[in-house]
């Protein structure tokens, strides 16, 4: 059964007595047409939201960086400074737009779009909660990762096509570490499909509860360490300190985007922002229960049962109650993205490549493995579970 | 509703549309509102003030090509692992696990052999030795 935003408003009367309504109207089953307004509209809701929390993404970067310095940080702009991002949009869309007489025009007008639509085309599978998900894709994670892979291209593209040196070496190294550190996270990702038993979001999230030990993060120790090597993969692939050898800015000017002004820089630094949300997104969603709220709340049966309320009415309080639980840990998440970037030194581009090959790499298939004979040797039983029943057949021997 | 629905796959068509419109839109604007003065030195490659000297099209390091020779090893490999991991926990539930417990590990141990022979031919390391002569140190960033 595919879930998406269309199913579950599906549910409710208002649904049904529109879609008859239009039917009868337009003399063909409109029920399609219906669910094409209704995925336009959340794709919107979607973007909208996306491209604030990139937008504030920026500011939170600074804001963050200038309180782990002990600074101020932008405080001019609205209150707090927090329309900063804004007047950064206003300032790009302003600014006169170069494009190097020696670049390769298409190529170089084309890089931003791609990286563009390989982190918007993500934003479908990214689970929001059990009822507002715009597409509920079988093939879930396996598509995420294709489609993530699109903005490596563009940013390959991009610092070929600028032929500036700096731009060349800086593509260079995006390509090179985007496609390394696609490997780690992809077998470790695997190794969580191994437990979940599905590729769909639905089905990986459905297999964990809303409680710490019901995550997959305390399944077993294998995807504990998992964890690490994904968050660590995913700040290589987004390109963030202290991966940021793409960009490096104290050797390579700006990396791959040295040649692009105004607003061609502004998508790229856009899709980077919305990228980090996504992959936080995808690790709160394999590792940290997802939407999951505890003591089953988020399905609104124990409002209907003690309060006696009507059941959408219950279930769309579930609904917010799972968004505000995926959109804190996300959030959290994306904090600590921040904090790890103001806090460790760049890499050195040798140290990246033995960090992904001789570590990563090896650990992660070492977890595959692991993963695997756990789930055989204790017929997919977490930990906490295991020490659970023992402890009581211990209690029930005495 | 039906097991394959099309369906399922509009909201990934209207994000790509959103993706080109929001990206082409905002330079659309820009180019309505913005500045649009070029000289010669503005349009030139950034080089630190210098004027450019030749291509950046130029031959490049060749350890990007052994790694993308590696990745893409690994990755078609890991492809192939999706479907086993996939139906691993419905065939362990009726007894099956064990013979795609012994799948998973052989195409590990294919990936293990795969990595282990890079790591022994060297072409793991950034910097393949130091001894050698300078062909590789000196370019070396």
């Amino acid at each position: 059964m595919n879930s998406t935003v269309v199913t579950y408003l599906s549910q409710s009367k208002e649904f049904s007595s529109v879609v008859s309504w239009l039917t009868n109207l337009l003399g063909f089953d409109a029920t399609s047409f219906v669910a094409f307004v209704i995925f336009a509209i959340g794709c919107l809701i979607v973007v909208g939201a996306l491209a604030t929390i990139g937008g504030l993404g920026t500011y939170a970067e600074r804001k963050i960086s200038a309180d782990l310095q002990m600074r101020q940080g932008p405080n001019r702009v609205g209150p707090y400074g927090i329309l900063q991002f804004l007047a950064d949009g206003v300032k790009m869309i302003l600014k006169e737009d170069i494009i190097p007489s020696q670049a390769d025009r298409f190529t170089f007008i084309l890089a931003p779009f791609l990286c563009m639509v390989g982190v918007f085309a993500t934003l479908a599978v990214v689970p929001f909660s059990s009822g507002f998900m715009l597409a509920d894709l079988n093939a879930g994670v396996f598509y995420l990762i294709g489609m993530a892979s699109l903005v490596g291209v563009g940013v390959f593209l991009g610092g070929y096509s600028s032929n500036s040196k700096w731009s060349m070496l800086g593509g260079m190294r995006g390509a090179s570490q985007i496609i390394s550190y696609e490997i780690p996270g992809t077998i470790t990702i695997i190794s969580i499909v191994l437990l979940a038993g599905g590729l769909s979001f639905k089905t990986l999230i459905s297999g964990q509860g809303g409680l710490p030990q019901e995550w997959y993060l305390f399944h077993n120790p294998f995807a504990f360490m998992g964890f690490f090597v994904y968050f660590t993969s995913a700040l290589a692939e987004t390109n963030r300190a202290p991966f940021d050898l793409p960009e490096a800015e104290s050797e390579l000017v700006s990396g791959y985007h040295t040649e692009y002004s105004g607003m061609r820089f502004g998508l790229f630094a856009l899709a980077e922002y919305i990228e980090v949300f996504v992959v936080c997104g995808v690790a709160v969603a394999l590792f940290l229960g997802g939407y999951k709220v505890p003591f089953d709340l988020g399905s609104g049966k124990i409002l209907v049962e003690k309060l006696g309320l009507d059941s959408m009415f219950a279930q769309n309080i579930g609904q917010l109650l799972e968004l505000g639980s995926f959109f804190t840990k996300t959030l959290l998440l994306y904090y600590v993205v921040i904090w790890v970037r103001w806090t460790l030194p760049r890499l050195r581009v040798d140290q990246l490549m033995t960090l992904c090959w001789k570590y990563l790499t090896p650990v992660a298939l070492f977890n595959l493995i692991g993963c695997a004979v756990w789930m055989y040797a204790f017929n997919g039983k977490s930990i906490y579970s295991l020490i659970f029943e023992s402890a009581v057949t211990v209690a029930g021997h005495h | 509703m039906s097991t394959f629905n099309l369906d399922v796959y509009m909201p990934v068509v209207i994000l790509i549309t959103l993706a080109v419109l929001v990206a082409g839109g905002s330079i659309l604007l820009g180019s309505i509102i913005r500045p649009h003065h070029p000289n010669q030195l503005k349009e030139s490659a950034y080089e630190c003030g210098e004027e450019p000297i030749g291509t950046a099209w130029a031959n490049f390091n060749v350890r990007f090509y052994v790694i993308a020779l590696i990745f893409i090893v690994f990755d078609v490999e890991s492809a192939l692992m999706f479907p086993v991991a996939a139906i691993f926990k419905k065939f362990n539930e009726i007894g099956l696990g064990g013979t795609l417990l012994l799948s998973i590990l052989t195409f590990t141990l294919v990936l293990v052999a795969g990595i282990a022979y890079c790591w022994k031919k060297g072409d793991l390391d950034w910097v393949k030795s130091f001894n050698a002569p300078q062909v590789n140190a000196s370019k070396d960033k």
